[in-house]
């Protein structure tokens, strides 16, 4: 098994239906796009779970890592100026 | 089974009268027409007139606020208004990202703006004289946009409704600390409240006239509304913002300018709705055509930005390129 050329993974996206994101649903292994695209219609939208795939590389997908989660996410806590409820508008304006 | 890029895909269409009744059958049922779904050359160019016009809405925006962030009264001020043009930079990002969707570049579309070939919302051709005029751009400019945003969320192109949704969500926020903003000001000193009132009126009618000429002169509705690319007329986006936003004036004590503005009892099918005076539509229509007070220090500053980031584009590129390099070469 030593020489074989690995098959790589890809990373499948499923629209459920129009006017809804691709959303990840889940991984598989296949030669190119074109058969990774089959095999996700065929593992993924077996009950019609979808109408449109991306499959995408898994080695081209970047992900933030863990260990820096507080540093990158943290900051975001305390400002709570970014939210409507910071401000204080008259009761009688109702929903602004 | 045949795949397609999500870039650069042949978007070429017979539009034969089958194709046509097929695609506004769809748009009847109010099925959202993704990316890689057949469309009309005509929808497509559309959309991504007005998306683009959003989306550089959404940059030139900055400008008029931004130009206050450093003298903003307090702390609190300062950390609101920079979130918000913060806001503004992502809304154009999320504009111009569904507006690649359509086929065209990032690129094609800054030059567009640079060379004064796209619009942008007349709107942010006003100066910014004063603090109020902060409150009033918050409250009357992003309310005005909240009215039309609010309906694009159903729009019938997907990424554009799904960018909306996002863009919503943060507007609140906005229009809030305007208002705030106005409030503290009407509850003022005299100068306070005179300032206050001294922008809303310079910032009224140019807020009436961002939904656009009336149903009359538009160019654009009827198709864009067969489409449902937007679900109300302008005059409709119009009436509704004058009615939700003259009971918040008279309840800080300002008022309109506008001697003309009367409680009808008979608008809006019996709900009652305010009559208002003419908009001075040649006022716009010079903005619209470069003529406004800030139209040529608007293009310049993003001139400007565009020149003096160049160095860092190149500079970013030319890292990525020898990291790649470097990597290849281990
Ligand atoms: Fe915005
Ligand atoms: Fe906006
Ligand atoms: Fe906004």
């Amino acid at each position: 098994m030593s020489d074989e050329k690995m098959i790589p993974l890809w990373e499948v996206f499923i629209r459920p239906r129009n006017g809804l994101n691709h959303k990840h649903v889940g991984s598989l292994h296949a030669a190119d796009g074109e058969l990774a695209l089959q095999a996700a219609r065929d593992v993924y939208t077996r009950r019609e779970e979808g109408n449109s795939i991306w499959v995408v590389r898994a080695e081209d997908i970047l992900a933030s890592d863990p260990d820096k989660s507080a540093e990158n996410f943290d900051p975001a806590a305390d400002k709570i100026y970014r939210h409507p409820s910071f401000y204080d508008i008259p009761d009688e304006v109702g929903h602004m | 089974m045949y795949s397609q890029g999500l870039i650069g895909a042949n978007t070429e269409t017979q539009e034969t009268p089958e194709f046509l009744a097929a695609f506004q059958a769809r748009i009847d049922a109010e099925e959202k027409i993704e990316p890689n779904d057949p469309m009309p050359a005509a929808y497509r160019k559309t959309l991504i007139r007005m998306i683009s016009q959003h989306a550089h809405s959404e940059i030139v925006g900055m400008l008029p606020e931004g130009n206050w962030i450093t003298r903003a009264p307090t702390l609190r001020r300062k950390v609101a208004l920079l979130a918000k043009v913060q806001d503004e930079g992502g809304h154009g990002l999320y504009l111009y990202s569904a507006a690649e969707t359509l086929g065209v570049s990032r690129e094609q579309l800054t030059q567009e703006l640079l060379t004064g070939k796209a619009k942008y919302s007349s709107i942010f051709n006003y100066p910014t004289p004063t603090w109020a005029d902060i409150g009033a751009i918050g409250w009357l400019v992003d309310g005005a946009a909240i009215m039309n945003q609010v309906p694009l969320c159903r729009c019938s192109y997907g990424p554009y409704a799904r960018a909306m949704i996002r863009v919503c969500k943060e507007e609140s926020f906005h229009q809030r600390q305007g208002y705030e903003l106005m409030t503290s000001l009407a509850e003022g000193t005299e100068e306070q409240k005179a300032m206050a009132q001294d922008a809303l009126n310079r910032w009224w009618w140019p807020s009436l006239m961002m939904f656009g000429p009336s149903d009359s002169d538009s160019q654009h509705s009827d198709q864009s509304m067969a489409w449902k690319i937007k679900r109300f007329t302008n005059d409709e986006l119009r009436q509704k913002f004058v009615d939700a936003t003259v009971p918040q004036a008279e309840l800080i004590g300002l008022s309109m300018p506008d001697e003309k503005l009367t409680w009808n009892e008979s608008k809006n099918n019996g709900q009652g709705g305010y009559d208002f005076g003419e908009i001075d539509w040649d006022e716009f229509w010079q903005v619209v055509k470069g003529h406004g007070m800030m139209n040529k220090d608007r293009i310049n500053a993003k001139r400007k930005a565009w020149d003096d980031g160049a160095w860092v584009r190149q500079a970013a590129l030319a890292h990525a390129e020898k990291q790649n390099q470097r990597k290849a070469a281990a």
